[in-house]
């Protein structure tokens, strides 16, 4: 089995993609990887908030009408404004900037979409299966490189224990589909509760596995921060989401 | 060692590139290793002068000790140092790792020593990556994983 993993820094965090298969040294490989990393890229640009630059900056200061934004943008807004909905309010895109006021933000879930996106041009790679790695968010797929969906075509994930982060709590195997795990272990209160206007403290964290790592990583930071019963929604919902609470 | 690790590392400006180097005292590892292809790079042609790590078991006719990429993280670079004896990841250390200040030094005294364990668990348990890990570990699992994925492990 041949292997080959890319690492580069995007959206301020590593992002590693590692393929396996039969043709991981040829140019075409080369040239997919690099263009799945060119749409996070594309998407930091459009999106992030920390340049001053980026359309969603000047959303922010009202600069420039969501309606007159990039398609890429009133697509991402679609997106949380269902992801709003369908949460029952717990995934929010309005965040207090560092005024205290409550302005779009949708960090949160751009960073799944466009790992989406980028996974979706390496699904493309005939032979080959893909693990990308986008800060500790997962996703995996890509044509099975043996008969049968074999060896080669299966991650294990290691899924961090939030209290002990020295032991890995959970091993999730798939051959397609996406981890996201939302807490607060690594960085702190950073996960914010639009029902109670406060950052959420405590600890644990929720893991979610499914198809989409957008919608993954939508519902573990919904599940975060919102009530237990969020997690019977889910599953009405959306379907084939689990879901580890750690 | 180390001195000599950064010495040849500060002429190499790429952001994924492994350098290699023997650590035992057998000069056939690398020919002899269970990592047919190493990289084509400067210091996988330069290999330091034969040392012996201390604890490091040096009797295996397979070992070698691989520098990942540095890995910028929010506090500073990041970079891995991983041994390999029989096709399995040994031990790793940090070879460089932000200490410009308590924060780091703090950051450090919790995040490293904790990985070091952790990348071995990962390799025992034939963990291909990691869901839930810090900016800082993430930064070093990253470059841990360059160094795993250069070694074709």
């Amino acid at each position: 089995m041949r292997r080959r993993a890319w690492v580069r820094q995007i959206m301020g965090m590593p992002i590693s993609i590692h393929v396996r298969g039969g043709d991981v040294d040829s140019p075409v490989v080369a040239r997919g990887v690099e263009e799945a990393f060119d749409l996070v890229r594309q998407a930091d640009r459009l999106f992030s908030t920390y340049r001053r630059d980026s359309e969603i900056s000047r959303v922010r200061r009202g600069e420039l009408d969501p309606g007159q934004a990039d398609s890429l943008v009133q697509q991402v807004i679609t997106l949380c404004h269902q992801a709003g909905e369908l949460t029952g309010g717990a995934f929010t895109d309005q965040l207090p900037d560092d005024d205290g006021v409550l302005r779009l933000d949708p960090t949160g879930l751009v960073k799944g979409w466009a790992v989406d996106r980028a996974a979706r041009r390496l699904a493309d790679l005939a032979g080959t299966s893909y693990c990308l790695n986008a800060g500790g968010d997962v996703a995996v797929g890509g044509t099975a490189v043996e008969a049968g969906d074999g060896p080669g075509a299966l991650w294990r994930v290691g899924i961090e224990d939030p209290r002990d982060r020295s032991r890995i709590a959970e091993v999730v195997e798939l051959h397609h589909g996406a981890v996201a795990t939302s807490g607060t272990a690594a960085r702190g209160a950073h996960l914010y509760d639009p029902a109670t206007g406060t950052f959420v403290q405590r600890a644990g964290s929720v893991t979610v596995i499914g198809p989409s790592l957008m919608w993954a990583d939508v519902w573990a930071t919904a599940l975060f921060v919102g009530p237990a019963s969020l997690s019977l929604l889910l599953s009405q919902v959306a379907e084939g989401y689990r879901v580890i609470s750690l | 060692m180390r001195r000599i690790v950064f010495a040849v590392l500060s002429t190499i400006t790429a952001v994924v590139l492994l350098f290699s180097y023997h650590t035992s005292t057998n000069s056939a590892t690398l020919a002899g290793s269970p990592i047919p292809q190493l990289p084509a790079s400067p210091g996988a042609t330069s290999p330091a002068p034969s040392s012996k790590k201390s604890g490091a078991p040096t009797s295996q006719p397979s070992q070698a000790s691989y520098t990942g990429a540095t890995a910028d993280t929010r506090w500073g670079p990041v970079q891995v140092k991983i041994t390999v004896r029989g096709g399995r990841i040994s031990a790793s250390e940090a070879v460089q790792y932000p200490q410009n200040n308590g924060r780091d030094a703090q950051i450090n005294g919790f995040a490293l020593p904790i990985l070091n364990q952790e990348v071995v668990q990962q390799q025992s348990a034939s963990i291909d990556t990691v869901s839930g890990a810090t900016v800082t570990s993430d930064g070093y699992l990253q470059s841990l994983q360059s160094a795993i994925d250069q070694a074709h492990l």
